[in-house]
This record gives structure tokens, C-alpha cells and sequence, in this order.
């Protein structure tokens, strides 16, 4: 499922965490310029593909090609490069907590610039603008709502102007209108800054509207591709039971086991009578 | 001789497991100080640590110090009264200071509050992703953080070491000049005369340094290993204390057998 237009392409690509496979041959492209969609059930592997797309990870086989350039086999140096063109917003924000929201948002820009304080200082109250919290800056993490400290981060991720960004499950914890705004947010920087987005999620109701289109993970490949409407219409078992968030079926809710009967010891009572 | 076969498979396991761990944390070491470049090119950095490890520990080093400075006095003039030498109860408490006392509990008191206060640091900021935002900004965490955390504590060590010992000899200084009547005189030329700077003071920062360098190492090891879960991090605190004072004791017995034995 990769296009050659695709600005990031994931090809024969196998990743376990120890013992435990996550990817088995997978192929998965990400197209420039819009805004994608990862779905899938935990454990699918969505934020390790965001892992192997920043080069934190590395695969045991196959390649992860972003704008030409294979990431797993960069060098340190090259890797920071490639990073300075990623911007990534994390699940819960990770904010430095000893930092408050303006120093939050100016740290990439003291670290890899050398912009004079006057500048620094105008570019973070534009990022902050550009998030609704212009009048935030002063506080500290810890003073922040979830949704509040997302937007700080975001903020963050923008700071040096990227032009992939990357985004962990950007909805979770959030309540229904911070997770609008930041919807709106991921579209919005999309479109006017004209670089290419990723997010990892599991809410089909904030992702099918913000999305241009949707990979669905399951059992270590790409179950399918495509735009939200097409998923929606899709007749594949998986990618059904996965929108209309079906509770039995191709994912069963039983993990595999003993017959019930066994583990029950309803056999062996049974035998001694 | 199953059990047997057991048991030996297990001490196998876990004397790999010994060995696998003390050369991830080598390599882990000397990353850290390959990338200290920029200690020295930003120094504001280092000196947040050491005001983080060395400023922030003061209180307890210099109470401790005090106390420790109390009961060497009080003891030493106990003992040396029975020997009608109780001029020499100043030599007494500099010399156990400065050589023995002075490094090795500045350093155990350094490995609970500083120690474990940068593990839990260096731990929570990887249970909450702060290190990997870090890389993922193109900010590499061994330079920006780990690096400026290993050398506060190593610098902040052997000042902590100097103000025990020099809180300990006044400790000594008022309970056995002031309140218990020694003269001051022969306290103060006693010590002056038979504290060699060389062979006393210098062997005491070179332990200090050592120890300095041992807990730091193992207190931002333990930090950027843990687990990144609650439980993890509060395990990591927990090996940290106890890893540096075994550490700690350890190093200063085989320092001492360089340092003290033999012909002095």
C-alpha cells in the first residue's frame, strides 16, 4: 500500500520489541501535503510506526524512506538533522515541568538556533497565538488543563517550522471541545503551512473528520487505505467492526484459550462421575 | 543433583545478568562523557546542577557535619583523658574527618539527597516522554541533560566533603574547647602539626572525587535505565541509595589500603 507519491514509504518492514513481533512485512506510504490517519487496536503498532519515522526505533528488516532518505540507516548526525525537520506532538504533551509555557516553547528555538532574545521572543508569542494560549504564557505545566497542555506542545512541535508533523494519540483524555480545537488545530497548521501530517489515533469520530486518509493496522499490516468515506463504506469484516466499534469479530473478544469447559474443570468432574 | 544443576544454572544467570549490566552501564558512562563538551561550553548548565546536587544538599551536610564533628569530640576526649592527652583530641577529630569521615558519610548523605533526586529526575522525565520530546527535537539528552547531572555531582562532591569536615572539626572545636574546658591552643597547634596536607588532605578530595564520581555515575545510570512507571522509577531510587553506599564503602576500603597503610 505505497504510492509513489508518498512522501514517507515504510517497505517490507519487520519490528518486534524483544519477543513480542509487532510488524511482519509492512507496507505503508503516507502521501504529502495531507493529513493521515493512523487507526488501530492497541497494540496495532501505530505509535511505533511514529517511532520509526523519527529514527527512535530502528526495524530488523526492510526501510523507512522519508523524503528520499532512509531513516534506519542514518548516522547520529544525520538522524538530528532529519529530526529538525519533524515536529511531533506526544500523547500527554511531555512538557518540561521545570519550565513554564513560554520557556516550554522556546527551548528548540534556544537549542537550535542562535536567534537573539528579541526574536525568540516573538516567535514563541506567535506560536502561542497560533494556539490560543498567547495569554498562557507565563504559567507553569503543572497549572495547565489536558487539553491546554496539548496546545502548549503543539506549540512547541511548530516552533522551528517543521514540514512532517507527527502526532500520538492528540484526542486522548480530552473533553469533547478540546478535542475540536485540537482537530481544527491539526488541519488548520496542515493547510497553511503546507506540510505533511500523521496522527495516531482511536477516535474514529475526531479522526474521520479531520483526515484526508485513513491507514488501519491490524494483526502486524495494513488492513486498509484509503479516504474516510471509503472505509466507511467498506464491506472488509475487520475495517467494519473496527468503525462501527463492534464489540465480536474478526478481533475476538475472547483472547485464545482453553475451551471454558476445561478451564472450568467442568471435564474432569464430569469424567469422575 | 537436579537441585544442584539448578542452583548453578541460576548463579550463571546471574552473574551474566552482573556482568551484561555493568557493561551496558560502561558504555552508558562513557557516552555521558563524551558528550560533556558542552559543560564547558555552556557552563550556565553545570551550574544549575551543582547548585541542583551541591547547593541544594548544604543543610543536611553541614548539620550532619556538625553533629558527627560533636560526638568525635566527645568521645576522643572520653577516651584520650584516660591517657592524660586530651591536647591531642583536635588531631583526632581532623584526622578522622578529613581521611575517613569527612568523604565517606558526605558521600553517603550525598547519594540519598542529591543522588536519588536526580535518579527520580532523570526517571520521571523518561515516564513522561520529556527525553524522548528532547530527541525528537533534535536535542540529544545525553549532552543536554545527563552530561551537565554527572559532572554538578562530581564537582559538587568534594566541596560537600570539605564543608563536612570543616563543619566536624568546628563541632569538635566547641565541644571540647568550649564547653568542656581543652585548651584551645594545644587543640588547634595538635591538628596544625599532624595533619599533613599531602598525605591527609589531598588522599581526602582524591576519595571525595572518586566517591563523587562513583554515585553520580550509578545515580544517572539508574535514572535513564529504570523502568518508566511509577514503580519503576521508585525501584531505580531505591538502587541508587543502596548500590552507592555499597559502592561507597567498598571504594573506601581499597582507597585507604593505597592511601594510609604501609609506611606512614
Amino acid at each position: 500500500m505505497i504510492k509513489t507519491t508518498d512522501l514517507i514509504q515504510i517497505s517490507s518492514l519487520n519490528f518486534s520489541y524483544g519477543e513480542s513481533e509487532i510488524f511482519q512485512n509492512l507496507d505503508v506510504g503516507f502521501s504529502a501535503g495531507k493529513v493521515t490517519a493512523i487507526m488501530g487496536g492497541s497494540g496495532s503498532g501505530k505509535t511505533t510506526i511514529l517511532k520509526l519515522i523519527g529514527g527512535q526505533v530502528r526495524p530488523q528488516k526492510g526501510r523507512v524512506i522519508c523524503d528520499s532518505k532512509v531513516v534506519n540507516h542514518m548516522r547520529h548526525n544525520e538522524l538530528f538533522a532529519h529530526r529538525k525537520t519533524i515536529g511531533m506532538l506526544f500523547q500527554f504533551g511531555a512538557l518540561f515541568t521545570d519550565l513554564n509555557v513560554f520557556e516550554n516553547v522556546a527551548f528548540p528555538l534556544r537549542e537550535q538556533t542562535a536567534l537573539p532574545d528579541a526574536a525568540i521572543k516573538d516567535l514563541v508569542l506567535l506560536k502561542l497565538h497560533a494556539v490560543g494560549l498567547r495569554g498562557a504564557s507565563r504559567l507553569m505545566p503543572a497549572e495547565l488543563s489536558g487539553g491546554m497542555a496539548r496546545r502548549v506542545a503543539l506549540a512547541r512541535a511548530i516552533a522551528l517550522d517543521p514540514s512532517l508533523m507527527l502526532y500520538d494519540e492528540p484526542f486522548t483524555g480530552l473533553d469533547p471541545i478540546s478535542t475540536a480545537i485540537t482537530g481544527n488545530l491539526i488541519r488548520t497548521l496542515n493547510d497553511t503551512l503546507g506540510i505533511t501530517s500523521v496522527f495516531v489515533t482511536h477516535d474514529i469520530k475526531a479522526s474521520f473528520k479531520v483526515a484526508d486518509e485513513v491507514v488501519l493496522l491490524s494483526r502486524g499490516c495494513v488492513t486498509a487505505r484509503g479516504k474516510p468515506e471509503d472505509l466507511m463504506e467498506s464491506t472488509d469484516p475487520l475495517v467494519q467492526q473496527f468503525v462501527n466499534g463492534e464489540v465480536d469479530g474478526p478481533v475476538p473478544f475472547h483472547v485464545r484459550s482453553r475451551s471454558y469447559r476445561e478451564d472450568l474443570a467442568l471435564v474432569q468432574s464430569e469424567n469422575l462421575k | 543433583m537436579t537441585l544442584f544443576k539448578t542452583m548453578l544454572s541460576k548463579l550463571g544467570r546471574k552473574t551474566i545478568d552482573s556482568l551484561w549490566t555493568l557493561g551496558v552501564a560502561s558504555t552508558f558512562i562513557f557516552r555521558v562523557i563524551a558528550r560533556s563538551s558542552i559543560v564547558i561550553r555552556r557552563p550556565n548548565l553545570l551550574v544549575a546542577e551543582m547548585h541542583f546536587a551541591g547547593v541544594l544538599s548544604l543543610v543536611i551536610i553541614i548539620v550532619s557535619g556538625l553533629f558527627v564533628g560533636l560526638v568525635l569530640g566527645l568521645q576522643g576526649y572520653e577516651t584520650l583523658k584516660r591517657y592524660g592527652s586530651t591536647g591531642a583530641v583536635g588531631t583526632l577529630v581532623a584526622l578522622s574527618l578529613v581521611r575517613e569521615l569527612g568523604p565517606v558519610v558526605s558521600a553517603l548523605l550525598f547519594a540519598s539527597r542529591a543522588g536519588s533526586a536526580i535518579t527520580a529526575e532523570i526517571g520521571i522525565m523518561k515516564t513522561t516522554e520529556q527525553l524522548s520530546a528532547m530527541e525528537m527535537m533534535a536535542v540529544d539528552p545525553y549532552a543536554r541533560v545527563i552530561a551537565p547531572m554527572f559532572w554538578g555531582g562530581v564537582l559538587s562532591m568534594p566541596l560537600l566533603a570539605a564543608i563536612f569536615s570543616a563543619m566536624g572539626i568546628i563541632g569538635g572545636y566547641l565541644i571540647t574547647v568550649v564547653v568542656i574546658g581543652v585548651d584551645s591552643g594545644a587543640f588547634w597547634s595538635q591538628m596544625q602539626a599532624s595533619v599533613d596536607f599531602h598525605h591527609d588532605i589531598l588522599n581526602g578530595v582524591i576519595k571525595s572525587v572518586v566517591f563523587g564520581t562513583a554515585v553520580s555515575a550509578i545515580s544517572v545510570y539508574e535514572g535513564y535505565a529504570s523502568v518508566p512507571t511509577a514503580e519503576g522509577v521508585s525501584k531505580a531510587v531505591t538502587r541508587t541509595v543502596v548500590t552507592s553506599a555499597l559502592a561507597v564503602l567498598a571504594l573506601d576500603f581499597v582507597l585507604t589500603a593505597f592511601m594510609f597503610t604501609g609506611a606512614h
